[in-house]
């Protein structure tokens, strides 16, 4: 797959942003520099896990997403609704409520994304007990993990488990049912999947393997809050009383599956492990890389701490939206049959098509060059490098961290006068001058930054 | 490039930080995810035999652009022996030990079949040398 085609949904707003590198320091891959006071990412690395889109404290990154238009410009359209948006909202609002409102917006059908978990669940239990090869299986769900494995652990994208994730079999029951059973003709439909973080829509546009999404548009869960809880505060809905009984009720499975140990706890046998966090996970798949973790039979691994509870476009406190979901559990059945889930009715038609078509392939963005010999040049230089540089990894050079810095200097984006520890050797040294060092800053850090009459301004 | 990386014996919690350092590199080199795997795997369990068994070691990586030529080299009991314990299931684990799962005989045939090249010296009572190339371009 050609650079280009990788689609990123994080976006910098250049004039919002105040050149603080704290993205730079948080992206768990190396993927942001600073140039010019403003970061550069690198497209190849950035798995759209959102830590910079956290870290930003101006807001300076914000999440593309499909125009709200293309709803109402829509002849047939449905909303594809996981299961934790409704836990963003305070207990008093009720699930009655937002769904009036959603419908009132000119949904045709709301759809639980996490229907078609009650079908995963039998096909996850028979592939994890059914496998001998390569173990532990790796969840699939998460797609900023899939990124995170294709560039940085390539040794592990054999085990990735090749089902597709609810939000697919979902979609795909769908279109089936509205075809098939309404008579709506395909180009009319359009599915909207409402998405609590960047790495969703990045799947959707650029799927890890050839095969497309079914999901036609995507909504950032946070516009979508932002617009219902409007109408709901200014009491401008009725409720719906019609018969549009796509909406069911959702199993505790369900409605667990979304939270962090949700795919792990349906597993009875063997060793399972559920793990959250972007950098735990980074920590436990270096590990699972070195042979040094043996007999783990499946592993759930999600990038954003309390899984999609803390995605970046929730629109509320991650623990406060989790123990919402939990209690919502509470209240749910164990079992549910075709009656209360007609997804259950498609489960042939959705065996047929539950596996990912096509080859997820490694990316690894860690060669330093494509010819080996080449490859060991550059690696030895920077090594050299990195050996007299500080160690601080205090970022004033633009990069992330020492290593970073000198990996950039032998592929010839930056020089090592970058650092400002070199920099005051060269100046003390006299091998630069004052200005050729403001020139280096300045390149990095922009003009503002470097502007001489700070010191006046600081009376100094 | 030639590194030199220190192991002490009996430090379980460091065990595998060579191998995950040698890994690194092979990774920047640009190597495939399948002699990478095999080069960590040797290299991991010979680095655990020192662990294991030995008093101390030093390892000696050489990184070359077609290939790898890694040296360990212990102080420690040594392997009375080597053709008997290159044999898959033998082990001189005490059966105390089998019981806890560990020492099935698995060590040394599992860096045989991840390296290339590999030769053992050993002299009882003194320690033992383990010397394995894995090439890149096979």
């Amino acid at each position: 797959m050609a650079v280009e085609d990788f689609h990123h949904a994080l976006k910098f707003k250049q004039d919002l942003c105040i050149g603080c590198s704290h993205c730079t320091g948080v992206c768990p891959t190396g993927a942001i520099h600073v140039e010019d006071g403003h970061p550069v990412m690198n497209p190849n690395r950035c798995v759209d896990c959102g830590r910079c889109y956290q870290a930003c404290p101006v807001n300076a990154i914000y999440i593309e997403q499909d125009d709200f238009q293309t709803v109402i410009d829509c002849k047939y359209p449905v909303l594809l609704l996981p299961s934790i948006f409704i836990s963003q909202f305070e207990d008093k609002i009720k699930e009655k409520t937002i769904l009036s409102v959603l419908y009132h917006m000119g949904f045709k059908h709301v759809f639980e994304v996490e229907k078609s978990v009650d079908f995963i669940k039998d096909e996850m239990v028979k592939t994890v007990e059914e496998t001998n090869g390569f173990k532990p299986i790796i969840s699939t769900f998460c797609p900023a993990i899939v990124r995170l494995i294709q560039v940085r652990f390539p040794v592990l994208v054999p085990n990735l488990y090749m089902l597709k994730p609810p939000l697919d079999l979902t979609a795909i029951y769908i279109r089936k049912l509205l075809i098939d059973e309404d008579n709506i003709p395909a180009e009319d439909i359009g599915i909207f999947y409402v998405t609590p973080c960047a790495a969703k829509i990045a799947a959707i546009k650029s799927p890890a393997t050839d095969e497309e999404s079914s999901v036609t548009k995507v909504i950032n869960m946070n516009f979508l809050y932002n617009k219902v809880m409007r109408v709901i505060k200014q009491g401008e809905y009725k409720l719906c009383e019609d018969s549009r009984t796509r909406y069911h009720r959702l199993t505790k499975a369900s409605l667990n599956f979304t939270l962090t140990g949700g795919e792990v706890s349906m597993l009875k046998n063997g060793r399972n492990l559920a793990i959250d966090g972007i950098h735990n996970v980074t920590d436990f798949l270096e590990k699972l890389e070195d042979e040094d973790i043996q007999d783990i039979d499946y592993l759930e691994l999600r990038a954003c701490d309390e899984s999609c509870a803390g995605g970046i476009l929730c629109a509320n406190n991650r623990f406060l939206m989790a123990e919402r979901q939990r209690k919502r559990m509470q209240k749910s059945p164990d079992e549910i049959d075709a009656e209360d889930n007609d997804l259950l009715n498609y489960t042939s038609y959705l065996a047929e098509h539950k596996k990912v078509l096509g080859k997820v392939e490694p990316r690894s963005m860690e060669k330093m060059d494509d010819n080996m010999a080449i490859a060991m040049q550059k690696m030895r230089k920077a090594f050299e490098i990195n050996q007299n540089l500080p160690q601080v990894d205090c970022r004033i050079c633009g990069y992330q961290s020492c290593k970073a810095l000198s990996e950039a200097v032998v592929n010839g984006q930056a020089e090592v006068a970058q650092c400002i520890f070199v920099q005051r050797a060269l100046e003390h040294s006299e091998k630069i001058s004052q200005l050729e060092a403001l020139r280096i800053n300045t390149k990095i850090w922009g003009t503002k930054k470097n502007d001489p009459t700070i010191a006046k301004n600081l009376n100094l | 490039m030639d590194f030199i990386y220190h192991v002490e014996g009996g430090d379980f919690t460091n065990a595998g930080s060579t191998s995950s350092e040698v890994k690194r590199m092979l990774k920047k080199l640009g190597v495939s995810p399948e002699i990478v795997k095999r080069t960590v795997v040797a290299l991991y369990e010979a680095e655990v035999n020192i662990v294991a068994h030995a008093y101390r070691g030093d390892i000696s990586v050489n990184l070359d652009s077609d290939k790898i030529h890694i040296v360990l080299a212990d102080e420690g009991p040594g392997i009375p022996n080597v053709d008997w314990a290159m044999q898959k299931g033998n082990s001189t684990a005490s059966p105390k030990v089998r019981e806890m799962g560990f020492g099935a005989g698995m060590g040394l045939p599992n860096i045989k079949n991840n390296s290339d090249e590999l030769n053992i010296q050993t002299e009882v009572g003194k320690g033992t040398t383990i010397d394995f190339v894995n090439y890149f371009n096979k």
